[in-house]
């Protein structure tokens, strides 16, 4: 027997351990995402997955789904502090987008753009974080990261390397390589890595291959995020 | 240090862990307690010792405060920054230890010698200001034994030669009742619930009604049976020392003259799930009690209260194993202390699962207040009726509160639940009163329309701080103490708080260095909201509390802060030129630009 729940007051089924998330997007409603990826276990970082479940703000991507909830996700209200969330993400590393070889591509400039998030709001923390450009296919941009550890994951689950950790607290969290050195050129990252290929924002970048395809023909340039999202299952 | 001996070191501390990866956070305080700080040969070196990748090490390392990755002096002061050693005058001491030793607040001396900063609050509060000097809490600074200090440093006198007063801690217990009254006999707790069966124990429990005093107030018969229930045969009891809520300081109390009662509450808590293991979690701050923690647990073996079956009871095996914490309130959280016990980052996980169901290494846990379980005692001796007597309906039993700031008698009050707070400010000494925080930090501040209001669940609920503001206090710049707390302390994994608890902190700046504008205040009330909704766990949600109840209850100390325009600038010219007087070596009014100036212009 299907059972269901009721998202922004339509129908949804689920099954047994789906979350709301994995729940709203196989019936084809888009709930904003950025840590979240259909091949890993929920992370729960970001916040723009937050739906109201009974007057409670929760993590779509974590929590289970459950008989008779009534959530509400794309609301002016819960948009509202999306957006707020993406200001937060902006203002905290240092997005130079028309410059960044990732635009167009990019999750999390994709999703400002989808929630219409016009101006940074907040005062920027222009952070000093230097990039690492020392291996030989691979470049790292950490000015861009948004620490979804994605790339931890990936590493550590699937390429069984652990290539990167994050470390430090607080506003103060940053990525590391697994060299003593601290240089990517002394790990054993390779280009092929699930790691190399798995950030949704410009830090982990191929060398050589920069503006392959040209802005204005990329990833989210002629569909926004939310219908490419639901498209390829993402 | 070269890397044979980091190896070698390393390699001795992995020993002295059993080689245990889970293990991690206490090899690397190990480490560091013999070689001062963690090089990257230590990280390195440790990271091969235990098998485990080098980053996962790094990343440990980063997320402690009392971990040093970066070279240290000697001699490392760190003042206690709560609003209450501020109010007794901690800055001004340490800009005076600063000026006598030559140092830049948290830079290390040229001589590599020494280094003087700030770190959270201590939980002396009572005796304050106080510092840590190398992790031992030094009480009562004043600039006589400021000087005595810098002497002390200056002459590169070794730690075990200064003299113990300046390290007395005293309980200051100034109102007793059920549970610092009467004296109690280790084991005679112990020995009626065995008497009584696991069953009616259990039941008990339940009759008392008794709920966490750690600042959730989850009812802990409940806890307690779940855990029972869930699938799992190697359950775990956790006690939480990390008493990290500024201003709160009763836990330390009962470690130091009542750890029996302690050990003895998780031993009932371990009879009642079933478990075999038992974790106390000690915050770094209180290190100094390790060797009389471990000392008690070594008496109450041999007698028979702890180890294979208890008071010779078969089957019933059940011991505690203490670890450090390292400096990060966020691991007071259940989970993240789950993570720190487990040699990991301190970042708390996705509930559901709960700990009584996944808890450490995904077995079944219970996780219980240090108070919580001192109390559970009394429950065992006396019944639940008994206990469910004093207190309120919602709220059975006694509480102890730490009383700190303006009053005659700063220290620790057990009463019964439902005492009011003017009864309160009343017995403690405390006159001309304009507000009370209580439960810390994350707690709420009274105003004195409020103060007929009684310490409840169902009405001011408290892990225990309750700090006292008299009239010439400025209630903006206690609401901006504990939001520089906040942001501190954000383990930084979700977005809200990690970014929101900083943005907050600026804002709170912005408004005492007189740029702030009405805008601001809209925008922290912006901040606020997202914080409280979207964050990941208690210390986001509940870090704008202090914020809101000032905006409410004292707006108008947030106003006087406010220059009278409707609009200013982000930029401000005088901090961006900072760099540049700094590189100028100048410091005079001629580099600073004029305000008065700038307003009328
Ligand atoms: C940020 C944060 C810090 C906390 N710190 C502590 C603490 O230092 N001690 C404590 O007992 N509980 C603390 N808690 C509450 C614990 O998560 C947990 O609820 C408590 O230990 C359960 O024990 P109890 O039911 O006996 O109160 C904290 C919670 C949060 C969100
Ligand atoms: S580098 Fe990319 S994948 Fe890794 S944590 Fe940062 S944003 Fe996520
Ligand atoms: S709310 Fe703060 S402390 Fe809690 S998980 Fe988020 S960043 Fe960490
Ligand atoms: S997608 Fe749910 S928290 Fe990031």
């Amino acid at each position: 027997m299907s059972r269901q729940f009721l998202f922004d007051g339509q129908p949804v089924p689920f099954e047994d351990g789906q979350t709301i998330l994995q729940a709203a997007h196989a019936a084809g409603h888009y709930i904003p995402h950025l840590c979240w990826h259909p091949d890993f276990p929920p992370h729960g970082s970001c916040k723009l997955c937050i739906v109201k479940v009974g007057g409670r703000h929760v993590s779509s991507c974590a929590l289970p789904a459950k008989e008779g909830m009534e959530v509400e996700s794309n609301t002016p209200e819960i948009n509202g502090e999306r957006r707020a969330l993406l200001q937060m993400l902006f203002v905290e590393g240092n997005h130079f987008c028309p410059s960044c070889e990732k635009s167009g591509n990019c999750q999390l400039q994709a999703l400002a753009y989808d929630l219409e998030m016009l101006t940074p709001r907040f005062n920027h923390f222009f952070p000093d974080r230097p990039v690492d450009a020392s291996h030989r296919d691979m470049l790292l941009d950490f000015n861009r990261c948004i620490f979804c550890e994605l790339c931890v994951r990936a590493s550590r689950d699937v390429d069984g390397k652990n290539v990167f950790a994050l470390t430090g607290r607080g506003i103060h969290k940053h990525l590391a390589v697994n060299a003593e050195s601290g240089r990517l050129a002394d790990t054993d990252f390779a280009a092929d890595d699930l790691a190399a290929n798995i950030c949704p924002v410009g830090v982990i970048l191929h060398k050589r291959v920069g503006f392959a395809v040209t802005i204005g023909k990329r990833k989210y340039d002629a569909k926004p995020i939310h219908t490419v999202a639901l498209e390829e299952g993402e | 240090m070269g890397r044979l001996d980091a190896s070698q070191l390393a390699a001795q501390a992995c020993t002295r862990n059993g080689g245990d990866a889970t293990r991690l956070l206490q090899v690397l305080i190990d480490v560091q307690e013999k070689a001062g700080w963690l090089s990257a040969e230590l990280i390195s070196a440790v990271a091969a010792e235990l098998g485990v990748p080098r980053v996962r090490v790094e990343g440990v390392a980063g997320f402690y405060s009392f971990l040093y990755t970066e070279p240290v002096g000697n001699y490392r002061v760190l003042f206690s920054d709560n609003i209450t050693d501020r109010m007794l005058g901690a800055p001004e001491l340490m800009d005076a230890l600063c000026g006598k030793l030559w140092v830049e607040r948290g830079k290390l001396s040229e001589d590599g010698l020494v280094s003087v900063d700030t770190t959270s609050c201590t939980g002396m509060c009572d005796q304050g200001p106080a510092l840590l000097v190398n992790g031992r809490p030094l009480t009562r600074v004043d600039h006589r034994r400021v000087n005595q200090i810098a002497e002390l440093i200056r002459r590169k006198e070794p730690l075990y030669a200064w003299p113990s007063e300046l390290f007395r801690v005293d309980d200051n217990i100034r109102r007793r009742d059920a549970l610092l009254g009467p004296d109690q006999r280790p084991g005679e707790a112990l020995r009626a619930a065995l008497t009584r069966g696991r069953e009616d124990w259990l039941a008990q429990m339940r009759l008392s009604n008794l709920r966490g005093r750690g600042g959730a107030g989850f009812t802990t018969a409940v806890k307690w049976q779940a855990c029972r229930d869930a699938a799992g045969a190697d359950k775990v009891v956790v006690c939480n020392a990390d008493e990290g809520e500024p201003g709160t300081f009763k836990d330390r109390v009962l470690l130091s003259s009542f750890a029996d009662q302690v050990f003895e509450g998780m031993t009932l808590a371990a009879w009642a799930v079933g478990a075999q293991r038992g974790f106390l979690y000690l915050r770094g701050e209180y290190r100094y009690l390790l060797d009389h923690l471990q000392h008690v647990l070594a008496r109450r073996r041999s007698a028979g209260l702890l180890g294979n079956a208890i008071l010779g009871e078969t089957g019933f095996d059940f011991d505690i194993d203490i670890h450090l914490g390292a400096g990060a309130y966020v691991c007071g959280e259940e989970t993240a202390l789950l993570e720190s016990l487990e040699g990991k980052r301190g970042t708390p996980r996705i509930r559901p699962p709960f700990p009584v169901t996944h808890g450490y290494l995904g077995r079944p846990t219970v996780v219980n207040n240090v108070e919580t379980l001192a109390k559970t005692t009394l429950i065992a001796l006396h019944g639940g009726e008994a206990f469910a007597a004093t207190g309120t309906a919602q709220s059975t039993g006694t509480k102890l509160l730490s009383i700190s700031g303006d009053c005659a008698y700063p220290g620790i009050y057990e009463y019964p639940f439902g005492v009011s707070i003017e009864h309160v400010l009343e017995d403690c000494g405390a006159s001309d009163v304009q507000a009370v925080q209580v439960g810390g930090a994350s707690g709420m501040t009274l105003a004195s329309y409020e103060f007929h209001r009684r310490i409840a669940f169902e009405d001011v609920p408290t892990a225990g701080a309750f700090m006292i503001f008299d009239s010439s206090r400025d209630m903006f710049e206690v609401a901006r103490n504990f939001v520089h707390f906040f942001a501190h302390e954000s383990c930084g994994f979700c977005t809200p708080c990690r970014v929101g608890t900083s943005l907050l902190d600026n804002y709170m700046n912005k408004l005492a260095s007189g740029y702030g504008a009405k805008m601001d205040l809209a925008d922290i009330e912006w901040i606020n909201r997202l914080l409280r909704q979207s964050s990941h766990c208690g210390l986001g949600s509940s870090a704008p509390n202090a914020v809101v109840d000032a905006l409410v209850k004292f707006r108008p100390a947030f106003e006087r802060h406010l220059r009278n325009l409707d609009f200013e600038p982000a930029f401000d010219l005088n901090a961006a030129l900072a760099g540049a007087r700094t590189a100028a070596g100048r410091d005079d009014p001629g580099a600073f630009l004029d305000r008065e100036q700038e307003t009328t212009r």
